[in-house]
């Protein structure tokens, strides 16, 4: 016979160490727990606030170049050490979390025009004013020894623009033309023009690792096929893109930095008009970078501040400056996704976190699920007026402030002639130009 | 820009054309040559100085270009040397006119070399007039050369289209991509590095050296391979699909099977045993005809069955479990029916099967007829005698239109009809026992839903005069009381629900829910309800006005699942047989009472409703217009006290009266109506971006997210991030492999859509990552 008893497993409701949290059995009849909706709208309030509160995301400036930094590369294996180039020539390794430089060498008279790491890591190129490519190693040399390139071609103009190929030894650069280099050889395996052009920046696709893309001085980007004897097709906008990049996890999305103040994202198959123009700097912008996962970008601009923009947004979620920053020159986003590097006029080196507000190093699984909790509940409630005004203040130095207001102003004094216009002219002559459009003059094929 | 050369191109061929045309013999395609080469000069002093040798030596051309069908670029240039010599037999000189292709084939005709075939080609283009079209300028061929060139890499490209949208609808994104599992790796990996050292080792090495074994990264020796190259990627690809099937197939049956062995319900099983059963004897039937001999055999197999269940009388009221249920069935209802259907499953073993099915069915009617002498005797009592609360249950499998009938034989008949609409799905018919079983019950409802209606029209009455009662409450306050009581009368949960409802419905469903009500209402509401069984003296009126109503609704409502408040809250009372009820039946009343006389004297003098609709009858008149008297008194006139303002001053102003309050037709509801600033600064006032409507935006407020409401897993399942990445991990940029990947999960899921058929709402973040995906594939 089966005798029916009261049991309970023990495992239930006893702790296995006394170090472990309390098991505290719960009621979750929701007569008991009123209010939920206005709980939780306290939460996300208080939890927007403290996101404000806790937003520091400077992290650190890397100070020793004796010019300004023109330009900046993330090692493709290790995460930890990034390399930059100087307006002097000079290129400095810096091991990000001691924060100092590990090494210096002249790589060029005049400026460092571009820098890129190999796909493997062990050696990077550097161009220069001088109409040279150097490929140097990266590790550093013994003591006594003189640094010196592993390899060094003489090119006859002088180059602008480096990138290299995601997985085979070779790397584009652009100047005059656009060329393909094969590593092992000293001349490039292809070149590609399209009218009389300087080329200003060239970059390789890393999804589909065959295709470039790069900006001309005569305003136009244009893509090509490195199997292809020809380029494969150009737009040209009205005014000039200073550089352009590929976003890495979406094959044809690439996102270029223009110097009418916006960022136009493009669909490469697309060129009549981008999918999105992405506008708040208040100068040119002079340099962009993905993210890792491709989600988001951020950009470098002259107007001394760094903004970070989700990939299909019109208006930046974030703008990073500080007092001493000038025109930032160049930017990367580091290959975690934590960080963000800036290099400016000043000299300077900037860390900063990608995301403002977030708390380094390892988190508890308390904290971070508080931490999602509390995320949640913030995307939940960000359409509520006073998340949203609390969520959406930055400061902004007084020039960018005016400037910005300034920037609306004239737009929208534009926007009331062209209505003022179109009311007094033969209805349909004057059509409506969406903005997405407007900036873009013609596409040639 | 491109487009602008190519003008220029055709410009330039025009030009040239237009010189030439002083000499027309000339050929298109030096024509076209000179175009490339820069028609301005060359071409215009060649043809004046150059008199006839030019003219001959262009004919010998064009008899070569015609030859070869190819352009040659450098004949036209280098042109002295070409007019002296040359390489073939014909020279231009000699030859007073064109040379023919036959000139040149002349001499082919006599080397033997030439085949036949050849010749005959010759002869053909000999023949063929047609000139060959002109190449197409620099520009425009290197045009069409990019525009293939964007074909291709833009189609190319393309094939990312599903990973992306994939992506952008994800719930969660986990970086980096190409994340190695966890846990341990496989042995080759981390030996790869490692060589024997130890002369065992080496020993043991060289034993599987000599088999061929592997013992690094390839794990396969080679013969292994060598079969596993055999078979082809698609070939196993399909093996896989059949296996993948095959096992689904599999796993479907089992699941299917434990299923069915997990229903309780005896009728299923039994129905199901039937069916089996008649399989069978249909099977035996045609092997009787096919196989004598096996069909014997069955035969004697059931023989065996029936002969050990006439000895053993397992199935009879004698074993021990029966006896314990013999024991309950006086309280259970589900043991009674346990032991009505064994013995069923005893008279049908029993049986002989040399029967046919007719004479079985009469069997068994004949066994129903006989079971009430092997039922104990207190299960008849139960049927037949005072109502027994606890065999109730039964009560509520029926269908609530039963109630309506009022002949015993109609009873019957409806109640077998329900009886089959309850058992359409197992498609089985019903015994002749339950239908009996069901008539009885279906008499005791009759008497409750008589014995619930009177109650309810006395609770009515004291409702009145309860509300008598409350001096304190005004006219007004009597009025709400009169709507109160309609509803009570209505007796539906909420407010929703009495407008949805019919009047009909309302007087099906008084009975059962004007306890409720109560329960929400004052004490002295509370007072009526322990009186309410025992105030009991039928009102033979309202018993018979019920049937006609309720016939109505029956039509409306046809069937009702279990009523669990029909179960608890009625108490049964038989007008026919005034007996005493049984003591559990008196004694939970009592208990009742003494509960609600506590509740009662804990709240006493508390008057919810009064309150409540004084409280709304202020709302009320602070709403209407308010009379405004804007005389100025001693304006021009004499002042003092007691004097009058003239007829002419005495304005007074009367607002027009606002819009009827929402809360008019709703006696037990206020309805405020005036916005209260504070809180709409912390309302949303339009309608955010992705959302279309309000219901959407809405919909995203319905549940909370936190732990005081949710369970542990629903809470992390709720707050999962959407992006994960790894820390110090780096991400690389999408590889090839994540396409391969997604194939395959595109497969997987294509294939799982179509055997689900149907498929889940999507919830909301996934909602509006889809369409976040489609816009940004719009834009």
């Amino acid at each position: 016979m089966k005798v029916k008893v009261l049991s309970r497993n023990p495992d239930d409701y006893v702790r296995e160490t006394k170090y472990d949290i309390q098991r505290v059995p719960r009621n979750y009849d929701p007569s008991l727990h009123p209010f939920e909706l206005s709980r939780e709208y306290t939460r996300a309030l208080n939890a927007t606030k403290l996101e404000r509160v806790f937003a520091k995301p400077f992290l650190s400036s890397l100070d020793g170049h004796r010019d300004g930094v023109n330009c900046l590369a993330k090692h493709t294996r290790s995460l930890s050490t990034l390399l930059s180039g100087s307006c002097d020539g000079v290129v400095k390794v810096w091991n990000l979390t001691k924060r100092e430089c590990v090494r210096t060498l002249q790589a060029h008279e005049g400026f460092v025009r571009g820098m890129v790491v190999r796909y493997c890591g062990s050696s990077f190129f550097t161009i220069g004013d001088d109409k040279t490519i150097k490929q140097w190693n990266m590790e550093a040399p013994g003591y006594g020894e003189e640094e010196e390139p592993l390899n060094t071609i003489l090119g006859k103009t002088v180059f602008t623009g480096l990138d290299h190929h995601q997985k085979k030894g070779v790397f584009a650069t652009c100047g005059q033309q656009v060329d393909i280099w094969d590593e092992q050889r000293s001349t490039p395996i292809r070149s590609f023009s399209w009218g009389v052009d300087s080329f200003s920046s060239v970059r390789f696709n890393p999804v589909e690792t065959e295709l470039l893309g790069s900006c001309a001085s005569d305003r136009s980007i244009v893509l090509y096929d490195m199997r292809e004897s020809t380029p494969l097709k150009k737009v040209i906008m009205t005014m000039r893109t200073n550089t352009l990049c590929w976003n890495p996890m979406e094959a044809y999305f690439f996102t270029c930095a223009n110097e009418d103040y916006n960022l136009y994202t493009y669909d490469m198959r697309y060129l009549e008009k981008p999918c999105k123009v992405h506008m708040d700097h208040v100068s040119a912008v002079l340099d962009v970078d993905y993210s890792p996962t491709g989600l988001e970008f951020v950009s470098a601009s002259f107007d001394k501040t760094v903004r970070i923009f989700p990939k299909d947004a019109g208006h930046s979620r974030e703008v990073y400056h500080t007092k001493r920053m000038q025109h930032v020159i160049c930017i990367k986003w580091s290959a975690d996704n934590k960080y963000i590097l800036s290099g400016s006029d000043e000299m300077n080196i900037r860390l900063w976190k990608a995301n403002a507000a977030e708390k380094l190093g390892v988190l508890a699984p308390r904290e971070r699920e508080a931490v999602n909790y509390s995320q949640k509940l913030k995307e939940k409630f960000q359409h509520y007026p006073q998340i949203k005004r609390i969520a959406r203040h930055r400061h902004l130095p007084k020039n960018i402030y005016h400037q910005r207001n300034e920037l609306r102003v004239m737009k929208e004094a534009r926007r009331r002639k062209e209505t003022n216009v179109r009311k007094h002219s033969k209805p349909g002559s004057v059509p409506v130009v969406s903005e997405k459009e407007k900036h873009v003059v013609s596409v040639v094929d | 820009m491109a487009k602008v050369s190519k003008k220029k191109g055709n410009k330039n061929v025009k030009k040239v054309v237009m010189s030439v045309e002083e000499r027309p013999p000339v050929n298109e395609e030096e024509e076209e040559e000179a175009g490339m080469a820069g028609a301005e000069g060359d071409i215009g002093s060649s043809g004046e100085d150059e008199g006839e040798d030019e003219r001959k030596r262009q004919k010998l051309l064009q008899a070569i270009s015609a030859l070869g069908g190819k352009r040659k670029k450098a004949l036209g240039e280098r042109s002295e040397a070409a007019v002296d010599m040359s390489e073939f037999s014909v020279n231009p000189e000699d030859g007073p006119g064109k040379v023919q292709l036959s000139d040149l084939m002349g001499t082919l005709e006599k080397t033997p070399a030439v085949p036949a075939k050849t010749r005959k080609l010759l002869e053909n283009l000999q023949r063929n007039k047609k000139t060959v079209d002109s190449p197409l300028s620099k520009q425009e061929t290197e045009r069409i050369q990019r525009g293939m060139a964007f074909q291709k890499a833009a189609s190319e490209v393309s094939r990312w289209d599903s990973v992306i949208t994939q992506n952008q609808r994800a719930e969660q994104l986990l970086f980096p991509l190409n994340q190695e599992p966890a846990g341990p790796r496989p042995i080759e990996r981390l030996v790869a590095g490692w060589k024997a050292q130890t002369p065992l080792e080496q020993e043991v090495f060289a034993l599987l050296s000599a088999n061929k074994q592997p013992f690094t990264d390839p794990i396969l020796t080679p013969a292994e391979e060598a079969s596993v190259k055999a078979m082809s990627l698609e070939e196993a690809k399909i093996r896989r699909a059949e296996l993948q099937k095959a096992r689904a197939l599999q796993s479907y049956y089992e699941a299917k099977a434990r299923r069915e062995k997990k229903i309780k319900s005896k009728k299923y099983h039994k129905v199901q045993n039937k069916v089996k059963r008649k399989g069978l004897l249909k099977h035996i039937e045609q092997m009787i005809k096919t196989d004598p001999a096996a069909a014997m055999q069955e035969l004697n197999k059931m023989e065996l069955a029936r002969m050990q269940e006439r000895m053993s009388l397992k199935h009879q009221n004698s074993s021990k479990w029966a006896k314990s249920k013999a024991i309950m069935a006086k309280y259970d209802e589900e043991a009674r029916k346990a032991m009505q259907q064994q013995l069923e499953m005893n008279r049908e073993l029993t049986q002989k099967l040399v029967t046919s099915l007719n004479e079985e069915e009469e069997e068994e009617e004949e066994g129903a007829a006989g079971e009430a002498d092997v039922l104990p005797d207190f299960v008849n009592d139960a049927v037949d005698g005072p109502p027994n609360p606890w065999m109730k249950g039964k009560l509520t499998e029926e269908p609530t239109k039963e109630q309506a009938n009022d002949a015993a034989p109609e009873a019957a008949s409806v109640s077998a009809a329900a009886a089959e609409e309850e058992e359409e799905e197992w498609a089985a018919d019903k015994t002749e026992e339950e239908a009996l079983l069901r008539e009885f019950d279906c008499r005791r409802k009759r008497h409750q839903a008589q014995e619930s209606d009177t109650a309810g029209s006395i609770f009515q009455e004291e409702m009145t005069e309860a509300a008598a009662e409350d001096s304190g409450a005004s006219d007004c306050d009597e009025e709400a009381r009169s709507e109160f009581r309609s509803i009570s009368r209505g007796g539906e949960e909420g407010f929703k629900a009495t407008e949805a409802v019919n009047c009909a419905d309302r007087t099906d469903e008084s009975a059962q829910l004007e306890e409720r009500l109560i329960r929400i209402r004052t004490v002295e509401d509370l007072e009526c309800l322990p009186h309410e069984p025992s105030a009991q003296p039928r009102d033979p009126p309202t018993t018979k006005a019920q049937p006609s109503e309720e016939k109505r609704v029956g039509k409306s409502k046809k069937k009702k699942g279990i009523e669990l408040k029909e179960v608890l809250t009625k108490n049964t009372n038989i007008i026919k047989v005034p007996l005493a009820p049984i003591g559990t039946d008196s004694e939970d009343p009592e208990a009742k009472v003494d509960q609600k006389g506590l509740i009662k004297e804990a709240f006493a003098g508390d008057d919810v409703i009064s309150d409540f609709l004084k409280d709304k009858r202020r709302q009320e008149d602070e709403g209407k217009p308010k009379v405004i008297d804007l005389t100025l008194p001693g304006w021009g006139e004499w002042g003092g006290l007691g004097l009058k303002p003239p007829k002419r001053k005495r304005r007074k102003v009367r607002s027009a009266p606002p819009p009827p309050r929402k809360d008019q037709r709703l006696p037990t509801v206020i309805i405020s109506e005036k916005k209260n600033a504070s809180i709409s600064l912390h309302q949303v006032h339009s309608l955010p971006f992705p959302f279309e409507n309000h219901a959407q935006f809405e919909s995203c407020f319905r549940s909370p997210l936190g732990r005081t409401w949710n369970t542990e897993r629903t809470v992390k399942k709720v707050t999962k991030p959407r992006v994960v990445t790894q820390m110090g991990a780096i991400i690389d940029p999408m590889a090839e492999e994540e396409l391969l990947r997604n194939k395959d999960a595109v497969a997987r899921e294509t294939s799982s859509v179509n055997s689900k058929k149907k498929r889940q709402p999507l919830p909301i973040t996934m909602f509006f990552s889809r369409k976040k995906a489609h816009l940004h594939r719009g834009l």
